[in-house]
């Protein structure tokens, strides 16, 4: 079935004009005003009115060249997006061009990457711009031949008469501007698909292997200076006294100047400003709570037992239902704060001259970002200009203004363009991070092993609500609660990739492992036997899709071949994010005594796959990041300042520590969903749960490397 | 301050800088070759790699005054058009996620088949150990590297 899509007065296409011939279209990526008010990572994306956006140009040689709106971080949205307008044009992939837009919301709206929102953002809209822009052509082309349309069909840049000629794009392209623009086009029937579903490679490819400045840390303006900023030594710490004399008399430092809690050392190069800022003599004094991890520990204990916790969901009466329980399971799981640490640190170029200001660096908000230093410097919105660079991975860092402000800040101060850069340690040192939570389960089995009752309630620091309520199991559950409480903590938050599930799914993958043991089921069969009930007989909403699940599940757990093998252990999850569903089942091997993680199968249902090699790799990298951080990752605080200052001591992933991953897609041809967070919920409780069938060793804690249960076990290498 | 006269990509550049400078910053902040990167400046992620004389070499830890006339290779060096073997591997690959890491990760491979043209899987590995790829992109890098060998 093909569709045809309506154009109302909110969601139009424009004709731009063009200097040298050929058509430009502009469309706008709105439907509704309700859609643009979205949730993302706890970052609220405000969106005003959108004039249209985004262009799609055809020239007289047959380029088409696209812009794309969103920050591209590696989540390969700036090929995967041509990809959408292609296939409904009909393009000749060879000759498509992508450009990065800057900053613009009048044109663009949700020009931001967080939350895995783009594709199902704009998916319907980009089919749309591409029909149109096809419609005119083939209409131009009708016209030219004096045929009518509905007999001429396009294939790879061409319009096809039947007789065999033949006219490319190009030649039409400035006949179709003149073309009225369609109030209804038909969009192609999924199956008729020629670009999307196949592997495309990331257009930038070349550019980044070649070594091309793309990155914010790469900009470099003639006459720009260099800065580096010295920050509170700890968090709950304020300025007190700055000395500067020592650092003012080395090579190449221009200025010293101090703002807010800020100590920025400018000078004419990295490594001048690097070397004069360690000789900056600087006293701080406490203005808040100064802690450490083990206050955390402590108030994570007391907060549990909090009278005031905010009730997330309520259904049926778990009193009773625990009172009457034939069996009742109680875990508690905890985690670690997170640096993002994103490949290239933080850095922004900021140029305030008196008629405006102009911004240039990796930002995962463009407009929070124009809007924050418009606020902060007190002029009108319109005159900031903001250039997305390429980013050198976000997490989640990037969606935070912090780095964007302070240089902005300290160039209206010295009024010069300035580049801001953070060595590794500013950046591990300075927040935000992954906010530590910790986790209470609680499961009520009845007399035959059925979960009649389930509680759990989040602690988090700095996160708001650390539970995701209406996710699985809620719905299977007759009687359930689930509550959270917050502490506020001068450490600062924020979303890290996945925010909340990153963690959340790994304890409740983990417990929901133990409570199928106690019920005496095997693990897949008990999540499919809850799926089945909740199908049945409902309790309260459901907000996940009952049979999308059931099929990950079954697809992940047949891939595998569950429960059928005897030389490895088996570990089994599936989790529901950002959209997507995900299950994975972990293999352990023992070898010596020890287990090696030797392979991760990963069934994804993101509905249609519009780039098969970006979204294997979002999975592989998604299920990478997730064995990572599960076995590895750790911030500690020592008197509110953290431990780990760079990666001699915060561990990451290499190379001989990532096991082999497997990744299959469910083909459902549903509108597709994002793809750069769901993959990693799931890994931490697959791989538990199989540490747990090789060794017969719970782990309730991240990092698994620092477990006392893990002592003397090398987990990380393969070999 | 100091001058130097440094053997970069084939080409004599020349650099007034502080002796103690790492040469990553001289080619990033005076010769404007921002291919190699900072990761961590302390020769734990890799993202700096160059060769010097053919061996990878980590430049966030190199001072300038030791490059001497030593021939420095950078990414933008490698080859002439992009056509090294590894970096055809890469791109026919799909390597790059954020491709941050990237450069560093090819220098080090390109060294890596330089001394030893058809590693094993695990030799692959081993010397890939020390590039870090936050993306976790690892599957693909080790893919790629295997390509490249099965091609020269
Ligand atoms: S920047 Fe040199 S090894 Fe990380
Ligand atoms: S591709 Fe992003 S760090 Fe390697």
């Amino acid at each position: 079935m093909s569709t045809i899509l309506k154009t109302n007065r909110r969601d139009f296409i424009k004709l731009a004009a063009t200097a040298g011939g050929g058509l430009m279209l502009g469309f706008q990526l709105t439907s509704s005003v309700a859609s643009a008010m979205e949730e993302v990572s706890d970052v609220p994306v405000v969106t005003g009115t959108i004039d249209f956006n985004n262009y799609l140009s055809i020239s007289p040689d047959g380029i088409v060249t696209l812009i794309s709106p969103n920050p591209e971080l590696g989540q390969n949205i700036k090929t995967s997006f041509p990809m959408i307008v292609a296939e409904e044009l009909d393009a000749d992939w060879s000759k498509v061009r992508v450009i990065q837009a800057f900053l613009d919301a009048k044109k663009y709206e949700r020009q931001l990457t967080g939350g895995s929102g783009a594709i199902p953002h704009s998916w319907e809209r980009l089919r749309k711009a591409g029909a149109t822009a096809r419609y005119m052509i083939v209409e131009a082309a009708a016209k030219r031949w004096g045929v009518p349309s509905s007999m001429l069909k396009t294939d790879t840049g061409m319009v096809l008469h039947p007789d065999g000629r033949k006219l490319s794009y190009g030649e039409l392209a400035t006949e179709a501007s003149s073309i009225a623009i369609p109030t209804e086009v038909k969009l192609k029937d999924k199956k008729d698909f020629k670009i999307i579903g196949t592997a495309v490679r990331n257009v930038d490819n070349m550019d980044m292997i070649t070594g091309k400045p793309l990155y914010g840390i790469d900009f470099y303006r003639e006459g720009m200076v260099f800065a580096m900023i010295q920050r509170p030594s700890a968090f709950g710490m304020k300025l007190k006294s700055v000395d500067s004399t020592a650092a003012k008399a080395m090579p190449g430092i221009i200025d010293v100047v101090t703002f807010k809690n800020n100590v920025a050392v400018v000078g004419k190069s990295t490594w001048q400003v690097s070397k004069a800022r360690k000789l900056l003599k600087i006293e701080y004094e406490a203005e808040g709570t100064i802690e450490s991890s083990t206050d955390h520990d402590r108030l994570f204990k007391e907060l549990m037992e909090s009278k005031e916790a905010v009730v997330r969901r309520k259904d049926g009466d778990v009193e009773t239902a625990f009172k009457g329980a034939a069996k009742v399971i109680t875990r508690e799981y905890q985690c670690p704060f997170l640096s993002h640490s994103p490949m290239e640190p933080m850095n922004f170029f900021a140029h305030v001259r008196t008629d405006g200001v102009e911004l240039v660096g990796p930002t995962q908000t463009p407009e929070a970002a124009r809007t924050e230093v418009a606020k902060l410097l007190g002029v009108p919105n319109d005159k900031v200009t903001v250039e997305i660079t390429r980013l050198g991975g976000g997490f989640g860092r990037r969606l935070k203004t912090d780095y964007v402000m302070e240089a902005a800040e300290l160039s209206s101060i010295i009024k010069q363009p300035v580049k801001v850069i953070w060595t590794r340690e500013d950046d591990m040192t300075g927040g935000s991070y992954r906010p530590a939570v910790r986790y209470r389960f609680e499961a009520a089995l009845d007399a035959s092993g059925n979960l009649v009752g389930y509680k759990l309630r989040g602690v988090g620091i700095n996160v708001g609500n650390s539970t995701r309520e209406d996710n699985f199991p809620s719905g299977a559950v007759d009687n359930l609660q689930i509550d959270s409480v917050e502490y506020k903590s001068p450490i600062t938050t924020g979303a890290w990739r996945a925010p909340i599930t990153n963690f959340l799914a790994f304890a409740e993958q983990a417990f929901l492992d133990e409570v199928s043991i106690a019920a005496g089921k095997d693990q897949v069969k008990f999540r499919l036997e809850l799926l089945e009930r909740a199908k049945k007989t409902p309790a309260g909403a459901i907000k996940y899709d009952i049979d999308r699940m059931k099929g990950v599940i079954e697809l992940a757990a047949n891939k595998a071949g569950w429960g059928t093998k005897k030389d490895v252990s088996q570990g089994f999850s599936v989790y529901f994010s950002h959209r997507t569903y995900v299950a994975q089942v972990a293999e352990i091997e023992m070898k010596n005594g020890r287990p090696i993680l030797k392979k991760i199968y990963a069934a994804a249902d993101c509905g249609v796959v519009v780039n098969k090699s970006g979204a294997l790799q979002q999975v592989k990298g998604g299920v990478v990041d997730g064995v990572g951080h599960a076995l590895f990752g750790n911030v500690t605080f020592k008197d509110g300042a953290a431990e780990q200052k760079n990666f001699n001591s915060y561990r990451l992933i290499r190379i001989k520590e990532v096991p082999d991953v497997e990744v299959h897609f469910v083909d459902n041809g549903i509108d597709p969903t994002g793809l750069g967070e769901p993959a990693l919920p799931p890994t931490g409780g697959a791989v538990a749960n199989a540490i747990f069938k090789a060794t017969g060793k719970r782990l309730y804690n991240q990092p698994f490397t620092k477990q006392e249960e893990m002592k003397g076990v090398n987990l990380g290498e393969r070999m | 301050m100091a001058h130097y006269t440094l053997q970069i990509n084939g080409k004599s550049l020349e650099a007034d800088v502080d002796s103690d400078t790492p040469l990553l910053w001289v080619l990033r902040d005076n010769l404007g070759l921002v291919g190699t990167k900072f990761g961590c400046g302390i020769a734990q992620c890799g993202a700096c790699t160059v060769h010097v004389n053919g061996a990878a070499v980590r430049s966030c830890t190199l001072a300038v005054s030791a490059v001497g006339s030593n021939k420095i290779t950078t990414i933008e060096g490698l080859s002439a058009n992009g056509d090294h073997p590894l970096q055809k591997a890469w791109n026919e690959v799909d390597v790059a996620q954020c491709g941050y890491c990237q450069a560093g990760q090819i220098m080090n491979a390109a060294a890596l088949l330089t001394k030893n043209p058809k590693p094993s899987a695990e030799e692959i590995d081993n010397a890939m150990n020390g590039n870090i790829c936050r993306c976790g992109t690892y599957h693909r890098i080790h893919e790629a590297i295997a390509l490249a060998s099965t091609k020269k």
